[in-house]
């Protein structure tokens, strides 16, 4: 049996237009444009929402209301109008499905484009799906089975209603909603996402999963995920992103909070796949993400992604090593082609005693894109013998595209062991003259040759996202050699 | 097989083959020698399709199509074999994912079904047997971390999966102990059928011990300057290349 990352590549890679470039024509529920006090009492009052979340989201408000947006990546934009965004938008179905064959038809439709069948998820790969249709949850399996576990899997929403005490005990605690503009923005207005919890000792039996999707004309996503290992606890949780072919800029700006206590592993895996943006760098979605995780005594988080994605990309997920002993690992593969412009990275903030973190960023450029890895290793000066290795490669396919490495180390113990690594190549004509030779495509020689270099990172994916994720790199960089 | 007429051929300006004639037949070995510099690792790249060659004169006909009009790619699907002088490394890509990848490849551009993984295997099983290529290197990344010898077996073992019409074996000899040089030598010899043809280049007489050509040509300064049968090899091994040298300038 072939590794999967051995996986034939896709056979349907002619077409170069973005797959998933469709929007479902659903009915919503969409507040008007714009953002004010009212537009977030009336988020609250439509999600029927406890008053102190009410509060949260109005402090969060009033402060980013006196924050400037950051201009210190190595990214240029059009900074969003705020006012001319939709905050709210909602599939007009008041009622939850009973049971699947009461799901909208096209809504299936549009899953099944996704190649995401609930079904066929269900039944053969035991991945429990929460797929998010805009900003409203409308279909959670497994559901009953997770429970026997007591393992809480919902929609962010839901989590309020049915488990507030847990919602609010941990909410903010790891990205406060005075962390930074973008993650002040999401607390006050965020509409959805979805909500985990592991209890003490319960090792999550199934990847969780869930499928974001932008859908509504213009409605910025604002999705707010929070996941909580108890004690000893284990769970792998998958995030994928696909969206509509768009003309105008979407923005996307969400937050994510893992909370590993002591002994737990959370393994948070990310395919990103938004619309980029067309050949001459219109349109395309803006990904500004807050993502953050803190350990306890003897936990581990480990966060993987695969990024393809996105006009702009302003990404970090970190790990506050707080307890001793603790792990933080960071995989990535992010791939830019024609004017995408990737800022990503990860922070490892060591407290604890012989914390250990690990971080492997690959990085391709093609096109005119510009690619840079932003990185910081802080070691606090009770983190005696604290540990940390970082590589960062970088892979450029054309003349004209970029790739920048800004890597931050600030040490304050002695003890601490430092490495890092990095290189920059060009993607080798011999190597592409080899797979000719043998009767590859240069299509198919790029994708094999991508893969290998992005091989560490996909090896570290859950199988069924390795294979989609494979795919994507090759979709990402046809014709992109130059 | 293949017929090369007066080719002419340069890189960044500077020609390197000036007018070359060769015929090849199915069920033919030849062996092309030559001095360092005369042009042979030219003459293969050119025949395989690099790009970096300009091709200024002379036409070449494969199987009765017309090669230099044909895509790299699809010259090695119609069935033309380079093995590497030096083979290419690719980190994190298996050499069974690299070798399914090109026989489906050849298999779609026939229009013929994709090879069953089985079916691979089990050639895969028997290929590398037949070069005593250790199974194990068929799963590591494509040549990384291979001995010289070893990749030079990792060229004949895809040759054997590939089966070519018309293999061309770069130096395959160059850096080769005498057991690897027979393990490659008897993969060569088991492969040649009445279909098909290798182009044998090679800088010592030593390998044409194990296989045996049909033809010897000698390439010097960008042409065949003398062909004759395998003794040639024999007295080129003995005298040199000087004496063909002298013969030219007379």
């Amino acid at each position: 049996m072939a590794n999967y990352t051995e996986n034939e590549l896709a056979k349907d890679l002619e077409d170069q237009e973005y797959k998933f470039g469709f929007t479902s024509d659903i009915d919503a529920d969409t507040i008007p444009k714009g953002l004010s006090e009212d537009v977030i009492r009336l988020i609250s009052h439509k999600k029927e929402e406890p008053e102190w979340l009410l509060e949260y989201r109005l402090n969060a408000y009033r402060i980013w209301q006196e924050m400037i947006e950051p201009e210190w990546g190595h990214v240029h934009y059009t900074k969003p109008d705020f006012q001319d965004i939709a905050y709210y938008s909602a599939p007009n179905q008041t009622k939850k499905y009973e049971s699947w064959d009461d799901v909208d038809p096209e809504m299936k439709e549009t899953m099944a484009k996704l190649g995401i069948s609930l079904e066929e998820q269900k039944r053969l790969t035991g991945v429990a799906v929460d797929f998010v249709m805009d900003s409203v949850s409308v279909a959670t399996s497994f559901k009953a089975k997770l429970a026997e576990l007591g393992i809480i899997f919902c929609s962010f929403s839901e989590a309020v209603q049915d488990h507030p005490e847990l919602v609010r005990a941990n909410m903010g605690t790891v990205v406060p909603h005075t962390d930074n503009f973008y993650a002040a923005l999401n607390s006050a207005v965020f509409t959805d996402g979805s909500f985990c919890y592991i209890p003490k000792g319960v090792r999550c039996p199934m990847e969780l999963s869930t499928y974001f999707r932008i859908n509504q004309g213009g409605t910025g996503q604002f999705e707010r995920t929070l996941v909580v290992a108890d004690e000893g606890s284990y769970v792998s949780y998958l995030e994928g992103c696909t969206a509509p072919q768009r003309d105008e800029n979407q923005l996307h700006a969400a937050v994510v909070e893992l909370i590993a206590k002591d002994n737990a592993e959370i393994k948070y895996s990310t395919v990103q796949n938004w619309y980029p943006g067309d050949k001459n760098g219109v349109g395309g979605i803006f990904n500004f993400v807050t993502k953050r995780g803190i350990c306890g005594t003897n936990s581990k988080i480990s966060w993987t992604q695969v990024e393809t994605g996105s006009a702009v990309t302003w990404k970090y997920p970190s790990c506050i090593l707080k307890g001793d002993h603790s792990v933080g690992e960071f995989y990535s593969v992010a791939v830019t082609n024609n004017y995408q412009q990737a800022d990503t990275g990860t922070k490892m903030i060591h407290l604890g005693k012989g914390t250990k973190s690990t971080i492997i960023s690959k990085g391709i450029s093609a096109g005119k894109s510009q690619n840079s890895y932003r990185g910081l290793v802080q070691i606090h000066k009770n983190a005696q013998n604290a540990r940390n290795f970082s590589q960062c490669d970088s892979l450029l396919m054309t003349d004209e595209c970029g790739a920048h490495t800004f890597p931050y180390i600030e040490c304050k113990n002695s003890s601490a062991k430092i490495e890092h690594e990095a290189t920059t190549s060009k993607i080798g004509e011999d190597q592409i003259f080899y797979c000719l030779q043998r009767g590859i495509s240069e299509e198919k020689a790029i994708g094999l040759i991508v893969n290998g270099y992005c091989k560490e990172v996909l090896n570290q994916l859950p199988m069924e996202f390795a294979v989609e994720a494979q795919k994507l790199l090759t979709i990402s960089l046809e014709g992109s050699v130059g | 097989m293949i017929t090369i007429k007066n080719l002419h051929a340069s890189i960044n300006g500077k020609e390197i083959l000036k007018g070359l004639d060769l015929t090849v037949n199915a069920g033919e070995v030849h062996a092309i020698m030559g001095p360092n510099g005369a042009g042979k690792s030219t003459l293969a790249s050119v025949l395989a399709g690099r790009e970096d060659y300009e091709i200024t004169e002379g036409s070449v006909d494969f199987d009765g199509t017309d090669l230099l009009d044909m895509d790299t790619e699809d010259r090695a699907r119609e069935g033309l074999f380079l093995a590497f002088q030096y083979p290419v490394e690719i980190p994190g890509v298996s050499n069974i994912n690299f070798l399914r990848t090109a026989i489906n490849e050849i298999r779609e551009y026939k229009g013929e079904e994709a090879m069953s993984a089985k079916e691979f295997m089990a050639t895969v099983r028997e290929k590398s047997a037949l070069v005593e290529l250790d199974p194990k290197l068929a799963s590591r990344s494509v040549n990384e971390g291979f001995s010289g010898g070893e990749k030079k077996r990792n060229e004949i073992f895809q040759m054997a999966m590939l089966e070519p019409k018309l293999s061309i074996l770069d130096e395959t000899d160059s850096g080769l102990d005498i057991d690897a040089l027979r393990i490659v030598a008897n993969g060569v010899n088991t492969l040649k059928g009445d279909d098909n043809a290798s182009i044998v280049i090679t800088h010592y007489q030593r390998l044409l011990d194990y296989i045996v050509p049909d033809f010897v040509h000698v390439l010097y300064d960008g042409k065949i300057v003398k062909s004759g049968p395998k003794e040639l090899a024999l007295e080129l091994e003995e005298k040199g290349y000087d004496w063909i040298k002298e013969e030219m300038t007379l």
